[in-house]
Formats: structure tokens, C-alpha cells, sequence
């Protein structure tokens, strides 16, 4: 058996804040599979963001045990397992798109030749090839956010974590991103983590939508989304992905997701087989 | 540049006319004089000052023009400043460097970076003066302008160590991670995210310690009594006051020009490093 | 400097915060005197490079008197200096953020005076006041004042918010009230950096303006004649009088700051510095 691309066990995490402790995360277990797209929502405070960071080893936890590709999160992190995007670009703004895209593989030691090849690939693939001796000020804010995700795919990671990377941009902006990130997916087949606080984006994107609660974070529902993506992850069409989004199982999902974030279980269960019958009808 | 020549114009024009408007004696409060005294003694004429720059220095017959002695001595203390500059750039440098490394070093030196600049330990250059000649260091005999050229790295080191520290810790905390995300260390992520932002920083801080350095240098010749710069022929020419008003006016222009050139200088070195100062556009 | 701060804060917290900013730094302090100290005794560093610092202290016991009176004298000019050079600074800034003609001829003589070396006008301006007048050294430290209260000024002049413009306009607002509400808060911080700055720049810019002529008053004639006759204990006592002077200077502006903002506007010790 493969190891799974994320194995979170237990974990707490606890802030020591001022005079008292804040419970970020209690007790939180995840497996994501290989080639997963799970995305993590849930109310402000409770804790997606943190647990990304742990899992890319950007924090420790205070208890339980991270493990990515088998192994714990810092040696992943140390052999640079995952790509990383936030909902900031931070790309450097003295270097072109291309040099920033480059800059992973440069870290890695990647000949220049290589790094080259490498990153053109990547700008026909976030379709920015016409931009690439271009500097970061000079592109809009959906553009710069393209180009993180181009480097976050630089060194071919098996794992692609990315902390709402479409929050800061406008809705039309975020639904192109969206249908192309599928599209990027299914081309390099990696196991993604997303933290996000759209229902309908982590409908749109994921296998799976683990839903959290606050204070203390935790994991309160892990619902599968059943959608029929293959038209959009195939060419990255607009129009397919606007399709799958007027699609009734799509509604049925976002239901679903919406009543288990208020916390309203039998709900969910309705909005389930509902769901199901909605997939089942768009096959048929 | 307009409006450069403008001003020097500007500053001329009320020179001369409160020169012919302005009483004799100046005008005093009290036992204050708080306006100059107009004569030709105590403030020349501006052309006046111009033209004794072509005259020859002294009445001797083959006596070099005046402004030839004053590029002279400039470019003496053009040297030592440039040496004080480049102890003062190297020196603020590391020090930055450490401050951003360790924590506990910033919080205990940066202080005192601080105070080593409100408590005005110039006043120390007359005391480098005994150094000159009888201190020896290993086999390098202690010259007297390596006195001069290290008081004005005392006074170029701060603008450059403040300014590279708040240039190294000017990344963004997503910038920060992401390079910790790679895996890369400290020296990697200095090399590739920490200096190349410091740039925009370094570079204005690098013009303030060059003019910095000039400063620290003619005050220094002045308090060790250095001979062949600029600030040595300040005080020798001020002598001339009263017989030659003109004739002190020259070497000022000469630390005018010094100053403006050695700025010009680190500005122009800087031009190549435009890039650097890019700014991302906020998404 | 963290003394009003940890006052200000409640419970033992904020003792324990002003503690770890002021013990680095004052052990470091503590620990070069010490060094220095050692230095001087058992390295057997000759007194014309350094005198130790008991000696010193031994010295200035002795010459108290002397080094007091000379510190008044610099003093008084550098504080003069400050005053008007302070107010020269914001006056013409205020006029350079009100008209653009001002500011266009304004902008190269103070990027000329920032690089060039002010003290050298001290002959000549001895020679235009009188060879016993202080008013050359009061001019030399006005104007090292002047740049950077000037440059501050004007850069927190120019800080008002866009959207705090708009607000204004929209409610109709007369200018004095838009510049007691939003342009003077607003530019506070930026002219006590540049006051911060300038304080010690007056105190320097006096000193150094005594090297250059003029009569034997103040802490930089009594250095230079003291360091003449090779008595180089008695020269580091008028150093540490200067030292002193510097310092009440600065504690002096950054209370007025300290008293003035009324909250931390974040524009912290290390941005105005290098601003």
C-alpha cells in the first residue's frame, strides 16, 4: 500500500496567548490519498490555515504527529515534497515572472537549462508564456496569482498546499483561476490541500470538503463531493466549468456543505441523497 | 536642474540685497547680533568670491590659481573619505547582518547603535590627533589621515547599519515562509530574498553615509590638524578674513562640490541596481 | 527610552517587557566599560589613545565647574539652534506642501544641504558676526536642524490618507478644520522623527562649529585645547560632558514626543531614523 499524501493524526495545537491559551486545533485527523483535491472550510478561527501550516511544517503542533508521503512534515518540507501558494502571490518583485516561477528549482540546485525547460512548460501551462520577461508590478493581481501557482508547481510536487490563493481577487477573476487550477490538477495529478471560505469553490474543486468548527478547531464533517468534472479538467473551458456550476448536484453539494457548517446534520443527510440522485441523474 | 540654478540664483539675489539694504554693524537684539554685518569684509560681494577662484592663490609669481589648490586638497579628502566610506558601508554592513541573524544581538546592539549617534562622540576627533605617528598596530605604521579616515567611518557606519537592518527584515512573512518551505536556510534565504530587498533601503543609506563620511572628514582634518584637505585649508584660509574676504569663500565651494560629489557618486553606482527597487503592485 | 512605556503599561507584564529591552542593552554597555577598563590596566594601553574610564571619571569629578559651564554654553547654542531651525523647517514646509513653486525651489538646497558639510560655513560666519559672537555656532546647528525637521515635515504632510481626504470634502469641512483633524495628526509623528534626529544634529553640529574658531567658550573649544596640551583625561571629561548634553537632548525631544502622541502611530525609533 502507498502511503497517503497527508496523514494528520491527533493533532492539537495550542497559542499561548496573552494571560490565556487559545485552542487553535484539538485532536484533528486527516488522510488525504495521492492525487486528492480536499479542501478545508469552516468559520474564521477555526484553525484551516493553521492546520495547513503544520502540514507544511511552517508550525509544530503541540501534540499528534504530521506525516507527508509517509514521512514527518519537516523531513517533506526539507526534501521539498509539496508546492506552497497563499492567498498573497509574494512573489519578489525584482524578478520576472520567469525568475520567480525558476526560483524553487534554483533553491534545488536545478541547472539552468533544466530550470529553463521547466518553467516554460509551466507558463504555457498558467498561459502566461507571453509575460514571462515581464516584472511583477507590471501584472494585474489575477496574473501574479497565476504565476505563484506556476511556482508552486515548479519542483513537479506530489502535494500542492494553497491557503485561500483566491481570496484576494474578484469573483469572475477566481472562477477563470478555479476552472484552470482543475485543469492543472488533472495534468499533474498531485494531492492538494485548500483552505478556502467560498462553499461553492471548495464544491468546484474537491473530492472531498472537510468542514471544521471554531473554538476549539475541529474537524466536524468530511463530505465527498460526487461531480462529473471531466469536461472542465479536460480543456479548462469557461463554459464547461459554467455548466458544472448551474449542474443540480452542484446546488445539492453546496447545500450540503452550507448545512454542516451551521451545524444542522439531518439537513445534510437530505441534501446527500439528494445530491446522489443529482449525480446519478446527470450520468443517466 | 532648472530649478537647482534657480535656487542658487535665488540665494545670491538675497545675499546682495541685503548686502547694499542691510545696516553697516548688522542688526542686534540686545547684546545679540542676530543679522550680519554688511561690509565688504565681513560678507563679499558674490562675483567677487567667484572671480577670486581664478586669481592665483598667493601674490608670488608662479602661484597656481586658486581653484587648482582647492581641487587639490579636495581630492585628498575625496580619498579619505572614500576609505571611511567603504570601513563605514563594510562595518554597518556586518552589523546589520548579525542584528538580523540573532535576535538578542539586535535587542542589545541596536540601542546602542543608537545612542552612538545622539551623544556626539565627534568631539573625540580632537583626541585621535595623538594617535597620529606613535601608535603602531603589528608592522602597519598608524598614519595621521587613517585617524580621519576612521572618524568618518564612525559617522557613515549608522545610516548604513539602520537602514540594511530595516532593508533584511523588510520581507513579508509569506516571502519568509515560502523560502523556509523550500527548505532553505538562512544564508540561502539571505542570498536570494533577504539582500535583494534590503536593496531599496541600502541604496539612500549609502548616499547619507557618503555625504556622512565627507562631513566626518573635513571636520576631521579641522580637529587633528591634518594637512592637504579641504578642511585644513578651511581653517588656514580663514586666516584671510580680514585682508582677503573672498579667499575663505573658496574651500567652502571646494566642501560644497565635495559633498555633492560624493553623493552623485553612490547615487550613480546605485543606477544599476534599479530592479531591486520594484515594488509588487497589491492584487 | 522604555522607562514612560513600562509606567504606562498595567501589571507586571509590562515591567517584565521594559526589563527585556533595557537589560541587553545595558549589560552590553556594562560589559564594554568593564572591558575597557581591563584594557586600560592590565593591556597597558598608553593614556594618549585612551585614558580609562576611572581616570576619566576622576577628572570630571575635579573639573565638574568648568565642564558644566562649557556644557551651558554648548548647550544654550544648540538649543537656540533647535528652536529656529525648527521653525524654520516647518514653516517652509507647510509652505512647500501649499505651493508648488516653493516646493520646486526648495527641493535642491535641501538636497544639497543634507551632503554637504554645514560646519564648513563656520569661518566665514565668523567672520560675518564677529570673531566673540556664539551667533556662528547658533546658525551651523540651525541649519543642520533645519534638513531633516524640513524633509520629515514634509514627507507627513504628504502622508493624508486619500480616503481622509475624500471624507473631509464630503463633509464639507473648512481647512483649519481639515488640518486640526487629519493633516496635523496625521504629520505629527514625521516632525518629532525629524525633531528626534535634529536634537542630536544640534548638539554635534555646535560642538564641531567651536573646532573651527570662534571664542573659547563651549565643550568643543575646552576638547581641543585640553587635547593641545596632551591633558587627554581632562579632554574625555569635557567628552563626556558633551556625551551628557547630547543625551538630555534626545530624552528631551522623545518626551515631547512621548507627551504629544497621544497614540502609537507605529512610526517606531529605527523608521525615523533611517527615514
Amino acid at each position: 500500500m502507498t502511503a497517503a499524501a497527508v496523514r494528520v493524526t491527533g493533532v492539537t495545537r495550542v497559542f499561548a496567548g496573552a494571560g490565556r491559551e487559545v485552542v487553535a486545533l484539538e485532536d484533528v485527523d486527516l488522510t488525504v490519498a495521492p492525487g486528492e483535491f480536499v479542501s478545508l472550510i469552516g468559520p474564521s478561527g477555526c484553525g484551516k490555515s493553521t492546520l495547513l501550516r503544520l502540514i507544511a511544517d511552517l508550525d509544530a503542533p503541540s501534540a499528534g504527529t504530521v506525516e507527508v508521503f509517509g514521512r514527518p512534515a519537516r523531513e517533506a518540507r526539507l526534501s521539498r515534497d509539496y508546492g506552497i501558494a497563499f492567498q498573497q502571490a509574494g512573489l519578489l518583485p525584482w524578478r520576472t515572472v520567469r525568475a520567480n516561477i525558476e526560483l524553487p528549482l534554483a533553491l534545488a540546485g536545478v541547472g539552468r537549462g533544466a530550470r529553463r525547460e521547466r518553467a516554460d512548460h509551466l507558463l504555457d501551462l498558467v498561459g502566461l508564456a507571453d509575460f514571462a520577461g515581464q516584472f511583477p508590478d507590471q501584472l494585474s493581481g489575477g496574473m501574479q496569482q497565476r504565476v505563484a501557482i506556476a511556482r508552486a508547481l515548479a519542483d513537479e510536487p506530489s502535494l500542492l498546499l494553497m491557503d485561500e490563493p483566491f481570496g484576494a481577487l474578484d469573483e469572475m477573476t477566481r472562477e477563470h483561476l478555479q476552472t484552470q487550477l482543475l485543469r492543472i490538477c488533472a495534468e499533474n495529478r498531485a494531492a492538494v490541500v485548500f483552505v478556502t471560505h467560498s462553499i461553492p469553490e471548495a464544491v468546484f474543486l474537491s473530492d472531498r470538503v472537510v468542514v471544521m468548527s471554531a473554538r476549539p478547531g475541529r474537524v466536524r464533517e468530511d463530505i465527498a463531493v460526487r461531480l462529473d468534472r471531466s469536461a472542465v479538467a479536460g480543456a479548462g473551458l469557461d463554459s464547461a466549468s459554467d455548466d458544472l456550476r448551474a449542474d443540480a448536484g452542484f446546488f445539492a453539494h453546496v447545500a450540503r456543505v452550507r448545512a454542516a457548517l451551521h451545524g444542522t446534520p439531518s439537513l445534510a443527510v437530505a441534501g446527500d441523497t439528494v445530491a446522489e440522485d443529482a449525480v446519478r441523474g446527470g450520468a443517466a | 536642474m532648472a530649478a537647482a540654478l534657480g535656487a542658487v540664483a535665488l540665494l545670491a539675489t538675497v545675499w546682495e540685497l541685503y548686502k547694499a539694504a542691510g545696516p553697516a554693524q548688522g542688526w542686534s537684539l540686545g547684546q545679540t547680533r542676530i543679522l550680519p554685518r554688511t561690509s565688504d569684509l565681513a560678507m563679499p560681494h558674490t562675483w567677487d568670491m567667484l572671480q577670486r577662484l581664478v586669481e592665483p592663490i598667493t601674490g608670488a609669481r608662479d602661484a597656481a590659481p586658486l581653484w587648482r589648490a582647492v581641487l587639490d586638497a579636495g581630492a585628498v579628502s575625496l580619498g579619505i573619505a572614500a576609505v571611511g566610506w567603504a570601513i563605514g558601508v563594510g562595518v554597518g554592513l556586518l552589523i546589520a547582518v548579525a542584528m538580523q541573524r540573532l535576535r538578542v544581538v539586535e535587542r542589545a546592539v541596536l540601542p546602542l547603535v543608537i545612542l552612538s549617534q545622539t551623544v556626539p562622540l565627534i568631539a573625540l576627533a580632537p583626541l585621535v590627533r595623538s594617535w597620529g605617528s606613535r601608535l603602531e598596530i603589528g608592522s602597519l605604521e598608524w598614519a595621521p589621515w587613517m585617524s580621519v579616515a576612521v572618524i568618518a567611518s564612525y559617522l557613515a557606519f549608522f545610516p548604513v547599519a539602520v537602514g540594511a537592518l530595516r532593508g533584511l527584515q523588510s520581507p513579508s512573512a509569506i516571502q519568509t515562509e515560502l523560502m523556509h518551505a523550500y527548505g532553505a536556510g538562512w544564508w540561502t534565504t539571505l542570498l536570494h530574498l533577504r539582500a535583494p530587498a534590503a536593496v531599496p533601503h541600502v541604496l539612500p543609506a549609502l548616499r547619507l553615509a557618503a555625504a556622512n563620511a565627507v562631513i566626518g572628514t573635513v571636520v576631521a582634518e579641522v580637529a587633528t590638524g591634518l594637512p592637504g584637505g579641504l578642511g585644513r585649508m578651511i581653517l588656514e584660509l580663514a586666516n584671510f578674513a580680514g585682508s582677503d574676504p573672498a579667499k575663505p569663500w573658496a574651500p567652502i565651494f571646494g566642501a560644497v562640490v565635495l559633498g555633492l560629489l560624493a553623493a552623485g557618486i553612490v547615487t550613480a553606482l546605485g543606477a544599476g541596481l534599479a530592479r531591486f527597487r520594484r515594488m509588487e503592485a497589491s492584487a | 527610552m522604555s522607562g514612560p512605556a513600562a509606567a504606562r503599561g498595567p501589571g507586571r507584564s509590562a515591567v517584565r517587557s521594559g526589563l527585556a529591552a533595557t537589560l541587553p542593552p545595558v549589560a552590553l554597555l556594562g560589559f564594554l566599560l568593564l572591558g575597557w577598563h581591563l584594557a586600560v590596566t592590565l593591556g597597558d594601553v598608553p593614556a594618549f589613545v585612551l585614558p580609562g574610564p576611572v581616570d576619566i571619571a576622576a577628572n570630571l569629578r575635579e573639573l565638574a565647574g568648568p565642564v558644566t559651564g562649557a556644557a551651558l554654553v554648548t548647550g544654550r547654542n544648540a538649543a537656540v539652534g533647535l528652536v529656529v531651525g525648527a521653525v524654520l523647517g516647518i514653516g517652509l514646509a507647510v509652505l512647500s506642501s501649499a505651493l508648488r513653486p516653493a516646493d520646486r525651489l526648495a527641493a535642491p538646497v535641501v538636497t544639497a544641504l543634507a551632503v554637504v558639510p554645514i560646519v564648513a560655513l563656520a569661518p566665514v560666519l565668523y567672520s560675518m558676526y564677529g570673531a566673540a559672537s556664539e551667533q556662528a555656532r547658533v546658525i551651523v546647528a540651525g541649519l543642520a536642524v533645519f534638513v531633516p525637521v524640513y524633509v520629515n515635515t514634509l514627507t507627513g504632510l504628504r502622508q493624508v490618507a486619500p480616503v481622509h481626504r475624500d471624507l473631509m470634502r464630503a463633509l464639507a469641512a473648512s481647512p483649519v478644520q481639515v488640518a486640526r483633524t487629519v493633516t496635523v495628526p496625521t504629520a505629527l509623528p514625521f516632525v518629532f522623527t525629524g525633531l528626534r534626529m535634529a536634537s542630536s544634529l544640534a548638539v554635534i553640529s555646535a560642538i564641531v562649529a567651536e573646532y573651527f574658531g570662534g571664542p573659547r567658550s563651549g565643550i568643543g573649544s575646552f576638547i581641543t585645547t585640553a587635547a593641545a596640551g596632551s591633558d587627554y583625561a581632562q579632554a574625555w571629561a569635557y567628552v563626556v560632558g558633551g556625551i551628557v548634553v547630547g543625551l538630555v537632548f534626545y530624552a528631551a525631544t522623545a518626551v515631547a514626543e512621548h507627551l504629544t502622541a497621544r497614540r502609537s502611530i507605529g512610526a517606531s525609533t529605527l523608521a525615523g531614523l533611517s527615514a
